[in-house]
Parts: C-alpha cells; sequence; structure tokens
C-alpha cells in the first residue's frame, strides 16, 4: 500500500515477482491501477487518504478471527514481544468516546497523562511548561517525547483479558472499523476488502509470514506516521516483526535519503536520531538534555556516551568536562524549522540566504507557485546542481515571469550557480532503503568547476574558519572550534572522504589522524570523552577498514558481506522475535537466529540484533539500567520497555493509536468521528497564498493525487535534462476515468486544466480504466492521478502538479499532504482547447 | 580460446572453411580478417569502477568503465546481490547523467535584480559566498531571544539538500551549520 513499488522500484520489485513465481500472494492495496497492480494476485482500488481506515479494518478483522484467536502462535508473540498485556491509566478515553479525540486534548494540543502505563508518570525534568513544549516542537522524536517515565514497573496482565490492557483497548478503539464501514469509507466493495484480510491471516503464523511495503504513498498524508503505525500494529498482531519474509519495508526515494536521516542534514536532529537541543530549559545543559531525553532503560540510556562522542568529533580539544564537552556550542531550535515553515520565513524576508544543494523546489515544494516567490525574495542563494535547474533559473524562467507578472529586474535575489560533481565523480557512501552502507568510488574528475559538495563544504569552512579566526567574540567559538582537519589531495585539495567516514564511525580521541584508533562499534563509545564519533548509529562501518566498500557476494540469502548495515551489520532488525520467547526458532521454514544452549549465546544466519549472551530466560534487572534492565524476551532494545508497542504511551502527538481522519482537504465528512472530520493536531499555514480548498468544496470536488514515473525522478533535476529518459516521458499528463473525461468533455491526449485554490497548471489527459470512480457514502468520488516531476525548464516542460498542492503538514514530522481537492476542464490554461 | 598445439596437416584442412561447413564445425577464426581482429568492444581495455546508482533508493550496484580519463559505459553489477547485473531505465541512463552536452560546468553568477548570468571565477564566487555568510551571520545571530532563552543561532540563513548527497557530504553540512549556529536545515528526507 502506498507504493507503486514496480514501476518506482521496479529492480527491488523483481523479489516480489520472484516470490509470487513460488506461491506467494501480492496484494496492491491503491487509488491508481498500476503496473504493480497489475502484476498483484489481489488489487484492491481505495479512495487516496483512507489508508487509516482500511488498516484500522484489517486490525478489526484479524482480532475478530477465528484464527487470530485459535492459533497459540499470535498470543504468545504479541504477549511477549509488545506492549499488549500492559495495562493503561484508568482514566484513559478512546476517540470512539469522544467524537474523534482522546482523553487529554486540551483544544489546540494533547496532555498525554491519561495514555500513560498504570502507576508510571512522565515526567519533565527542570521547570518546562508542557504545553510549550508541545506547541514548539514539531517532530515525532520531540515534544511529547521529552521526559521520562517514573514510577513502575506498570502491572500487566498476560491473559490479556484485563479491559484496561493495551490489546483491549486496540479491540475497542478499532471496533467500529467494520467491513461496511471500511467498503462506505473507503469505496471498496466489502468483499474485495475482506479477501485481503484473510489472504494476510492466512500467511501468517509459525510457517509463514506476510511482509507490508509503503513509499511515500503513505508518508505524505496528515496522518503518515499514524498510517505507519497501523502498518506496525497489524504487523505485530500477525506476528510478523523481526521474522524472515515478514516487516515493513519503507521503499526510499533517495539514493541515500535514509543516510541523509541517520545522518541528517535535518533541523531537528543530531546524526544517529539524537534530538536537536532546543531553547527550552528542558535542553539547558547537558545533564537536563540526558536527563529528558535519554531514559534509563533500552538502547538510549546510552545517550551520554552518543552525544558526548558526537561532540568531541565536532568540537575536539575544545570539548571539555568543563564546557559540557561543548554542550553549549550547539545552536538552539526555537520552533518548526522544516521545509514548509522555512518557505514562509523566506517569504516574509527573515530567512535571507540559502544554499540549495540537489534540491529542486521550484518543482518539487507543494505550493510550487508560493516557493518560487518566497526564492525570489532572498537576499543570497547559492544554488549547487548538475543542471541549470528551475529553482535556479526561476527569475528569467519562471511562468510568473513569462505572464508577465514579475520581472526579472524585480527580483534581488544574488545568485551563485556552482555545478556539482555526479556521483561517478566521488567517492563517498549512500545507505539505501534497507539501512545498506555502500560506497561508491571515484571513476573520473569532474569537469571544469564541477566540484563536489565534500569539496564545497570543506572549503566554504576553511574559508569561513579564517574569517573568525581572531575574534575574541564568545558567539564565534563554535566556529573556531570545529574540527576542520581533513586530509586533502589532487589538484583541487579534494578533502579524503575515507576520513570522514572514519570520523563517523568513531575513534579514540587523539589530535591526530595518525594516533587515532578506529572503534569497533557503538558499544566501544565512552562519555567521558575519550572516544569520538560522528554518527554512533553507524559505528562499526570504518573500523580500519572501509565496510561499505566490501564486496563479498557469496551468500545470497542475506549477504553479510556486502557493504554495511546499520546497526553493526545487522541486516533483519529486532531479529530475536524470529526466535520463541524459549529462544527456539518458531518453525524450521522460519529459523533465522536462535538461542544456543550449549554455547551460551543467540546464534543464526545474522548478526543477532540482540545482546548477544543475554538467556532467553534472563528476567532482566531495572536497578541495573540500560540494556541489562530489558528480560531475555524483549526484542525492542530502542523502547524503555523493550516491548514493541501497539499502543503509544508517548511519541505521538496526535494520540496513542492510529485513528481514521480525512485528507485536509476531502469531498466527505469523517463517517467514523463526526466531531472531528481531520487530524485534530494538523500544521495550517493560514497566509493569503495558501488558501485551502476545505471539507466537501462544491467548486472542487475531485480527490486528487500525485505520484511518479519510472523513468523521471523527483523534481526532474536529475532525469529531464536526459534525453533517454524525456523521449521516454516526454509530457506531463493527468491520469482520469472514462466516466469523468464523458462527464466533462475531456478527449484522451486532449488538454486539461487543472485547478485548486492555490493555481491552475496544464496538462495532457491519459483517459484510461486504470482509474475508475469509487462509491463513497452513497456518492461517486472520482479521482486523478498526476505525475509530478515536470517543470519549465529541461529537455522536456510540463505543468508542476505541486503548484496545485497546499501547505499542510502532519503534527509528527512536517510531512505535506499529497492527496488534495480539485477541479478539472478540457482545455489549456489560457482558455484555448484542443490538441497539443 | 587455447588450441592444441599440433595436429599437423589434419588440423590445417580441418579449419579450411569449406571443410567446415560440410562437417557442420561452424567457420572458426581462420574466417576472422586482420581487421576483425583489431576491433574491440568499447569495454576492451577499460578501467572499471565500482560506484552505485545515484536516483532511488534500492541501491543497485554500478560498474563504470573508464577509457583515457572519460567513462564509456556504466553497467549494472552483476556479483550485486541486489540489482544482479539489471538496471531500471533512470539506472540504465546513469552514463547520460554524467556525460551531457546540458551539464553546468563553470560558476556562474547572477547580480540581484540582473537579467543575465554571469561567468565567474570559482575562487572569487567561493570567497564571495564565505562573506555573505560572515555578513549575514554577524548581522542576524541570537544569542538569547526576546524571553532571555539561550538560543545562540543564526535565523537568516538556510540549508535545503537533496537525497541524492553522499552520507560524508550531509555529515559536513550538518557539521558546519552546528558551527555557524545555523538552524534552517532541511533535506529532502523530509519530503
Amino acid at each position: 500500500m502506498g507504493s507503486n513499488f514496480a514501476e518506482c522500484h521496479p529492480v527491488a520489485f523483481r523479489f516480489v515477482m520472484r516470490a509470487r513465481e513460488t506461491g506467494a500472494e501480492v496484494i496492491h492495496v491503491d487509488p491508481r491501477f498500476s503496473r504493480t497492480s497489475a502484476c498483484a494476485t489481489q488489487y484492491v482500488q481505495v479512495r487516496a487518504g483512507t489508508d487509516i481506515a482500511f488498516m484500522g479494518g484489517l486490525i478489526n478483522h484479524v482480532l475478530q478471527s477465528e484464527r487470530w484467536n485459535t492459533d497459540p502462535f499470535f498470543k504468545e508473540y504479541v504477549a511477549h514481544y509488545t506492549n499488549a498485556a500492559t495495562l493503561i491509566e484508568r482514566d484513559f478515553r478512546d476517540a470512539s468516546d469522544l467524537g474523534g479525540v482522546f482523553s487529554g486534548w486540551e483544544e489546540d494540543y494533547y496532555c498525554p497523562d491519561s495514555w500513560q502505563y498504570e502507576g508510571t508518570q512522565r515526567v519533565i525534568h527542570v521547570d518546562s511548561q508542557y504545553k510549550e513544549i508541545c506547541e514548539m516542537l514539531s517532530t515525532q522524536g520531540q515534544g511529547m517525547s521529552s521526559g521520562r517515565s517514573i514510577g513502575g514497573p506498570p502491572p500487566k496482565d498476560p491473559t490479556l483479558e484485563d479491559p484496561r490492557c493495551v490489546l483491549q483497548r486496540l479491540k475497542r478503539h478499532f471496533a467500529e472499523y467494520t467491513p461496511a464501514r471500511v467498503a462506505e469509507i473507503c469505496g471498496v466493495p466489502e468483499d474485495r476488502f475482506v479477501a485481503v484480510a484473510e489472504s494476510m491471516l492466512r500467511n501468517s503464523g509459525r510457517e509463514r509470514t506476510c511482509a507490508i511495503a509503503y513509499a511515500v504513498g503513505w508518508t505524505q498524508h496528515t496522518t503518515g506516521p499514524q498510517i505507519i503505525a497501523s502498518a506496525a500494529i497489524l504487523q505485530l498482531l500477525l506476528g510478523n516483526i523481526g521474522r524472515p519474509g515478514g516487516g515493513i519495508q519503507a521503499l526510499r526515494g533517495h539514493a541515500t535519503i535514509q543516510g541523509s536521516t541517520d545522518i541528517p542534514t535535518l533541523y531537528d536532529l543530531l546524526p544517529g536520531y539524537l534530538h536537536m537541543p532546543t531553547c527550552l530549559p528542558i535542553d539547558e545543559t547537558l545533564d537536563s538534555y540526558v536527563w529528558n531525553e535519554g531514559g534509563a532503560t533500552g538502547h538510549w540510556a546510552y545517550t551520554r556516551n552518543y552525544l558526548v562522542s558526537l561532540l568531541k568529533a565536532y568540537f575536539g580539544d575544545a570539548a571539555t568536562p568543563e564546557n559540557d564537552f561543548g554542550y553549549e556550542f550547539l545552536p538552539r531550535i526555537t520552533g518548526d524549522h522544516s521545509f514548509m515553515p522555512m518557505f514562509v520565513a523566506m517569504h516574509k524576508g527573515e530567512l535571507e540566504g540559502l544554499f540549495l544543494m540537489g534540491q529542486n523546489p521550484a518543482v518539487g515544494g507543494p505550493n510550487a507557485g508560493f516557493v518560487r516567490e518566497a526564492l525570489g525574495k532572498l537576499k543570497w542563494m547559492v544554488a549547487r546542481d548538475i543542471f541549470a535547474i528551475e529553482s535556479a533559473t526561476f527569475w528569467y524562467d519562471s511562468p510568473e515571469v513569462k505572464d508577465g507578472t514579475i520581472a526579472p529586474e524585480d527580483i534581488g535575489t544574488e545568485i551563485f550557480l556552482l555545478p556539482g560533481a555526479t556521483v561517478t565523480e566521488k567517492d563517498g557512501s549512500f545507505t539505501n532503503t534497507h539501512r545498506l552502507i555502500q560506497w561508491h568510488d571515484r571513476a573520473v574528475n569532474p569537469p571544469g568547476d564541477a566540484r563536489s559538495e565534500s569539496w564545497f563544504m570543506y572549503h566554504l569552512g576553511r574559508r569561513i574558519k579564517k574569517l573568525y579566526e581572531s575574534s575574541t567574540d564568545p558567539k564565534d567559538r563554535p566556529i573556531q572550534a570545529l574540527t576542520w582537519d581533513y586530509p586533502t589531495a589532487g589538484e583541487h585539495d579534494e578533502p579524503i572522504v575515507d576520513y570522514i567516514l572514519r570520523e563517523v564511525n568513531g575513534f579514540v580521541w587523539a589530535p591526530t589522524w595518525d594516533e587515532r584508533k578506529q572503534v569497533t562499534g557503538f558499544a566501544e563509545l565512552k562519555d567521558d570523552g575519550s572516544t569520538a564519533c560522528g554518527c554512533w548509529l553507524y559505528s562499526g562501518v570504518h573500523p580500519g577498514v572501509n565496510r561499505a566498500a566490501s564486496r563479498a557476494s557469496d551468500d545470497l540469502y542475506i549477504s553479510p558481506g556486502w557493504g554495511f548495515s546499520w546497526p553493526s551489520n545487522v541486516r533483519l532488525l529486532y531479529n530475536r522475535c524470529s526466535a520463541d520467547p524459549q529462544g527456539r526458532p518458531w518453525s524450521e521454514q522460519k529459523k533465522y537466529v536462535w538461542w544456543d544452549e550449549t554455547r551460551g549465546r543467540w546464534i543464526g544466519e545474522d548478526v543477532p540484533d540482540f545482546p548477544v549472551d543475554k538467556r532467553p530466560d534472563d528476567p532482566g534487572d531495572p536497578e541495573a539500567g540500560g540494556l541489562a534492565a530489558l528480560s531475555g524476551d524483549s526484542p525492542f532494545l530502542l523502547k524503555p520497555d523493550g516491548k514493541a508497542w501497539l499502543f503509544f504511551p508517548f511519541g505521538m502527538k496526535d494520540g496513542p493509536l492510529p485513528t481514521h481522519y480525512e485528507p485536509w482537504e476531502t469531498p466527505v465528512p469523517n463517517l467514523l468521528y463526526h466531531e472531528h472530520d481531520r487530524d485534530p493536531m494538523t500544521k495550517v499555514w493560514h497566509i493569503d497564498e495558501n488558501p485551502y480548498n476545505g471539507i466537501a468544496n462544491e467548486e472542487f470536488p475531485y480527490v486528487l493525487t500525485t505520484y511518479r514515473l519510472t523513468e523521471h525522478h523527483t523534481g526532474g533535476g536529475m532525469t529531464r535534462w536526459n534525453s533517454w529518459l524525456s523521449e521516454l516521458q516526454p509530457a506531463a499528463f493527468v491520469e482520469l476515468s472514462p466516466e469523468l473525461a464523458a462527464e466533462k468533455g475531456i478527449a484522451h491526449t486532449g488538454w486539461v486544466t487543472l485547478s485548486t485554490s492555490r493555481g491552475d497548471v496544464e496538462a495532457l489527459a491519459l483517459v484510461t480504466r486504470r482509474m475508475r470512480p469509487l462509491t463513497v457514502q452513497g456518492r461517486t468520488i472520482h479521482q486523478i492521478g498526476f505525475p509530478w516531476h515536470f517543470g519549465y525548464a529541461g529537455l522536456v516542460t510540463g505543468g508542476s502538479a505541486n503548484v496545485l498542492l497546499s501547505m499542510v503538514a502532519d503534527p509528527n514530522v512536517s510531512i505535506h499532504e499529497r492527496v488534495l481537492t480539485c477541479n478539472i476542464r478540457a482545455g489549456r490554461l489560457n482558455g484555448n482547447g484542443g490538441h497539443p | 580460446m587455447r588450441r592444441r598445439p599440433l595436429r599437423g596437416i589434419t588440423s590445417a584442412i580441418g579449419r579450411w572453411p569449406v571443410a567446415r561447413q560440410l562437417t557442420n564445425a561452424g567457420l572458426d577464426d581462420a574466417a576472422v580478417s586482420e581487421r576483425t581482429r583489431q576491433l574491440h568492444s568499447r569495454l576492451h581495455d577499460v578501467r572499471t569502477v565500482s560506484s552505485i546508482c545515484p536516483y532511488c533508493a534500492v541501491g543497485c550496484s554500478t560498474l563504470v568503465h573508464v577509457k583515457k580519463g572519460q567513462i564509456v559505459d556504466i553497467e549494472g553489477n552483476p556479483e550485486s546481490p541486489i540489482n544482479q547485473g539489471t538496471l531500471c531505465p533512470k539506472g540504465a541512463d546513469t552514463l547520460q547523467y554524467a556525460i551531457n552536452p546540458k551539464r553546468l560546468t563553470t560558476a556562474l553568477y547572477r547580480r540581484p535584480f540582473g537579467t543575465k548570468w554571469e561567468r565567474v571565477d570559482l575562487e572569487w564566487a567561493m570567497d564571495r559566498i564565505a562573506e555573505r555568510v560572515h555578513e549575514t551571520r554577524e548581522r542576524t545571530y541570537v544569542d538569547r531571544d526576546e524571553r532571555g532563552r539561550h538560543v545562540c543561532n543564526t535565523p537568516a540563513i538556510g540549508f535545503l539538500g537533496g537525497a541524492a548527497l553522499d552520507n560524508e557530504e550531509n555529515y559536513l553540512i550538518k557539521k558546519f551549520c552546528v558551527g555557524a549556529g545555523i538552524v534552517w536545515v532541511e533535506n529532502q528526507a523530509r519530503i
């Protein structure tokens, strides 16, 4: 679901096809019939943006099913490896009781006290206003996560019968997600929905596993993180996590989009998912940061080791115990500094200078017209790319300039357009969609003035350090302290990238590279400043030899010698779950990692994602803290209780359970929760340039969803300048059903114009049976699909779908919504009809 | 192919094209001209470098063939457990992504309110960019906000990266931003 696997990740889809050849069932649930649907054994067309209703229906069906309630495997897995048995506070009230919000709703934010495990409290150290934390921070990791749980251990009911235990809460929450409701909300015939649920049940258990694959069709919603959470709940109930052939595969869309989350260029994260400190008192000192973010049990208990080692990597000798290892040098975030607010700040003139490195927001950003306007308000911009992308040429090339709305002479942005190097022209590593870090070698030097981003950053940093060299102002200390001692080579003094990876891996601190001894993994990192590590999660990738460059391909099962997979070269996360609570394989067929009593350790196909000598019957020692606190049947080491969560006591801003809300722009009201059609915590930007279509707006009656093609990539910056690919996909088009085309007098291959409150865009019509009208809440709903790759520059040009989108974001991670409402008419933007 | 050294006259007759046709033995190298022998595939004598496809996140391995400092071909790496030699249309197009007449190869500059690009020296551009960062930071740096909270950031500068940058490049960007106090740091990884 939420992915067109066959067209967007075609090479990986070969494995799905091979599985199908050996008898696997392949189910595709999507608004559009695509090549993935054509290759599936079952295809179900749904209304875009109703994924939680569908998933909630599956969860409900599973919980009510005879198989789930009679095969002891499911309850054994769930009782031991999830928090199903844990009791929740007495005063918790479900969204089904309160019309669509949970207990703790304070009209604009949640106070999650009632979501806690019974007898535990979420305590925030240092005097901070809870509301302030909730309001200021946008991300999943912060806000609701701040603080630590005090009290406990919470009571449990191993029989899973207590009405206050997580499993019963879950059952109650999803009880209304019946096949009939799913049919009405999603526009799916009941029997098609039940067939999917039965297939998943049939293919889960000791002998079989199911996997769920998703992509941005799931993340780009106002409920995105909760959709993923619903998949996690379903897979945990079915015992499909941590076992071969199971799991949830996030099909990520860029070469190292995983890497750029792990080693983030994201405002709210430091490398290894450590949070950027905020300006709130909770983050004032290293101690308060660690207290609030670290937790006492599980992996995060070692937060201080990871953060101090990072500070040591950043600030070297200037990081001392006396100055909290340079913690005070870290800038503090003061709110949501993510993509959309960045452009709002730019539009207001608050953000004056922008480095744009390999992204094309003039095409790829929601409300792209607004994005271009904002770029024109910058004082200066450095654009680094391979081609002259729209985001660099907007000042003379955009539709707004062409139609005379604005002239280049009115745009004051000073622009530096510097050529970048392609992957074949530099050394470095990518982290792919399954966390595999793979090194690529430089084949040739980049042409002319083209340089790698490493070169650019290294030499910019060198210049900035020089400019601040003699300053005595304390504010300039972080720049002066920054370690920037990478050896260089070649005629352009290119930094030797291997040294950067060494720093990422971590070493025993010493002033010079010659003296630095690489660590072999994050267990060696210390909190006393004796180790430096750029990203604890990647530790082990370069223990003296670059394991990302390893290319042993003898084992075609999990290929442990090909590249390096974080953490610690584990290929299958949470693989402790592949054995039963006693440590025995669940079945011969699904044998993967198990306890070897004679050797007193976990062994198997993979690196155990578990303390290797912790016995399965280890009761855990809460007093000991860290990993020692967790019992031998607690596979989820990042969680303080070692269990996967079917109910989230904290971490999610908009509720402890996934709940169906309509998209921000929807043709119908919420059938399940009448008082809250949409996620009440949705982030919106009420500015003149960003109006919303609202709910059931007759002016915009159709559902629009955007998507990708095989032959183009994202905003087109890497493909629309290539003649081979451009020839294969030469024009912007929209897909619509013959019914809608007939209703609107639209001819196949004729021009159409789409409109929303934000703008109008023209494209060619692809009238196809792949799109079909759905019956939703008793009425016909038409859906339209629009690939978002096109822009006004390059070899092929066309309307940008993102001009139509609004800036609206989910409350947890600030990702925009790709489902919206629109109108469509035959003819071109300027009013002329006819064929191209 | 290695041939057995001594078969004498029998061998010579056997290699005669007419005899080979009669015995259904194929034409063999007796029919190959000297010119043909001098022809090679474009991958003859190349240096082959291991790389990764820069498009989606599947992580297909590629082999980059280089001759005389130029990339002559890029193909899927058959050793890779991920792609086993295959590539999709975008992956197969990596060659044209690298070798492309539309590529930018010189530093370009557009003055405020300007109407054209100007070609500039890369070092000049780097110096000027550093000055812009310095000037903007000096003017906008906030030590404490209006509520007296320790902020120590540079709110007027932003970084927006793509997700085809290397991990090491992202590492340097974030490290630089932390040092300079830049908090508007984003990547395609969010959207």
